[in-house]
């Protein structure tokens, strides 16, 4: 589900680019590590509507055999699909309970 | 071909003699007639380029660091409360490295509400990183606009071409327009290194760590330092080509000289009439022009100075509670070296009030007499 991305470190002013740009992408920066709350998803509720992936702006949920998947390294825990989801199948837990 | 042209038409044509790709502008007393003429000069086909027409200046800033970005050649123009209103993304657009050129007409700042010249626009926006080139006729003008965009593509900088209100943006000089085909030889298209492109994806200007964001500002002003080396040796090329040679600064009968002007802008032209009247009586006066501000020249302008006996600065601009701003520029950039004469730092012509040679000579007249300058602001022509 996670492929790490290219992460490039600049150590001296030699080493810039003009302007302060990324190299390649942000896979590397997890930022699940910043959530409060965990949204869990209880698939025997859940009708498979894609509603929360539509609205998942990180976007940390993805698709998988054609049920909606949480990817926990980046989803910071806004709590948007919790308030979208139709069925009201996902449910918002403390980290580290 | 030679044509008779107002500072603002001098702009429009030098930056399509550019090529430019983007222009974004807002209109605003004085500049309108820049913009009025590249819209139409774009409607008739004369220059292939996207002519965005924003809501205001900050948009007309952003919508050209937009285009810088993704790698096209920007212009926008702009004067007074326009050019505050920008300021935030001006820092942007310098920070982010975008050679842009822009065009800003010399306004003074409301209130009391006015559309007359003088500084304080421009010289408020010091600190934004900009290369500042202060022109002194509608020749400048056109000729600065090009030699501009190859200074800034060269090092990833912004330039700022500065004219005074009126004084030049609504008057008509002689202006030879440079064939296109030459100004094509002297600057080539801009293809940077950095751009936004959907093959090779980048996000620009992110979240910098303290760990990194030092040595960014390290290299933009290494990059202002060099720009001082770049205007003379581009505007020494520029010369070659077309005949007229510009730099840092602009000497008038400075070699010899006891007593040295120190001028910027229109004041120039009116305080070179003063020098000849001066050497007439065989009093050995001479008048130093300052073109580029940003960065500051002050190992030419020491050059200059140090056989002076003593030196007139006349600001057409004021920071409340110090001084006229090139005064204290010069002053402080001359602190720490051997030259120990006497500044005199005049401020006059604000709002636009006409700075004649008449006013000149009081300055000169107040200079020689008095031994050393009394306050660091010496008010001319002001009514006590």
């Amino acid at each position: 589900m996670f492929k790490p991305g290219k992460k490039i470190n600049f150590n001296s002013a030699k080493d810039l680019p003009p302007t302060p740009a990324s190299v390649g992408d942000m896979t590397h920066n997890f930022t699940g590590s910043w959530r409060n709350l965990r949204p869990i998803i209880d698939y025997e509720k859940c009708i498979d509507c894609m509603i929360c992936w539509k609205f998942c702006p990180e976007p940390a949920i993805f698709i998988e055999k054609e049920r909606p998947k949480i990817d926990y390294y980046f989803c910071k825990g806004c709590g948007i699909c919790v308030t979208e989801c139709p069925v009201k199948c996902i449910a918002f837990e403390e980290e580290g309970k | 071909m030679k044509k008779v042209l107002m500072g603002n038409h001098a702009i429009s044509i030098g930056a399509t003699l550019s090529r430019v790709q983007v222009i974004a502008a807002y209109p605003i007393t004085p500049q309108t007639q820049v913009v009025e003429k590249l819209s139409e000069i774009v409607a008739n086909g004369e220059l292939d380029a996207e002519f965005i027409k924003v809501e205001s200046e900050h948009s007309a800033m952003a919508a050209s660091i937009g285009a810088a970005a993704a790698g096209a050649r920007a212009f926008t123009a702009t004067s007074a409360q326009g050019l505050l209103l920008m300021h935030e993304v001006l820092h942007w657009a310098s920070r982010a490295r975008l050679p842009i050129v822009m065009a800003n007409i010399n306004r003074a700042l409301a209130p009391g509400w006015t559309i007359w010249t003088d500084q304080n626009d421009s010289l408020s926006q010091r600190d934004t990183g900009w290369i500042q080139l202060y022109a002194s006729d509608n020749q400048e003008v056109l000729d600065s606009l090009i030699i501009a965009y190859k200074v800034a593509e060269q090092l990833s900088l912004p330039v700022m071409v500065i004219l005074d209100a009126f004084v030049l943006s609504h008057t008509y000089e002689p202006v030879e327009v440079p064939e296109q085909s030459e100004v094509d030889k002297f600057l080539p298209p801009f293809n940077p290194e950095w751009k936004l492109d959907v093959n090779n994806p980048h996000a620009f200007g992110g979240l910098t760590a303290p760990n990194i964001y030092m040595e960014f500002q390290y290299n933009h002003h290494n990059a202002m330092l060099k720009a001082k080396e770049l205007i003379n040796k581009e505007g020494e090329a520029f010369g070659k080509i077309f005949g007229r040679t510009y730099g840092n600064i602009d000497k008038y009968k400075t070699d010899d000289a006891d007593y040295i002007l120190l001028t910027s802008g229109t004041l120039a032209r009116t305080s070179n009439i003063v020098v000849d009247s001066y050497r007439e009586k065989g009093i050995k006066l001479g008048n130093l022009r300052v073109r580029t501000f940003r960065p500051f020249p002050t190992e030419e302008i020491y050059d200059a100075l140090k056989k002076a006996k003593k030196v007139f600065v006349v600001d057409r601009n004021l920071s409340y509670g110090h001084s006229g701003i090139f005064f204290e520029e010069t002053k402080a950039s001359l602190y720490n070296s051997d030259l120990d004469i006497p500044i005199f730092g005049f401020v006059t012509g604000l709002g636009g009030r006409d700075v004649t040679p008449e006013l000149i000579t009081e300055i000169v007249e107040h200079g020689i007499k008095s031994e050393k300058p009394e306050n660091d602001v010496i008010w001319m022509g002001v009514q006590k």
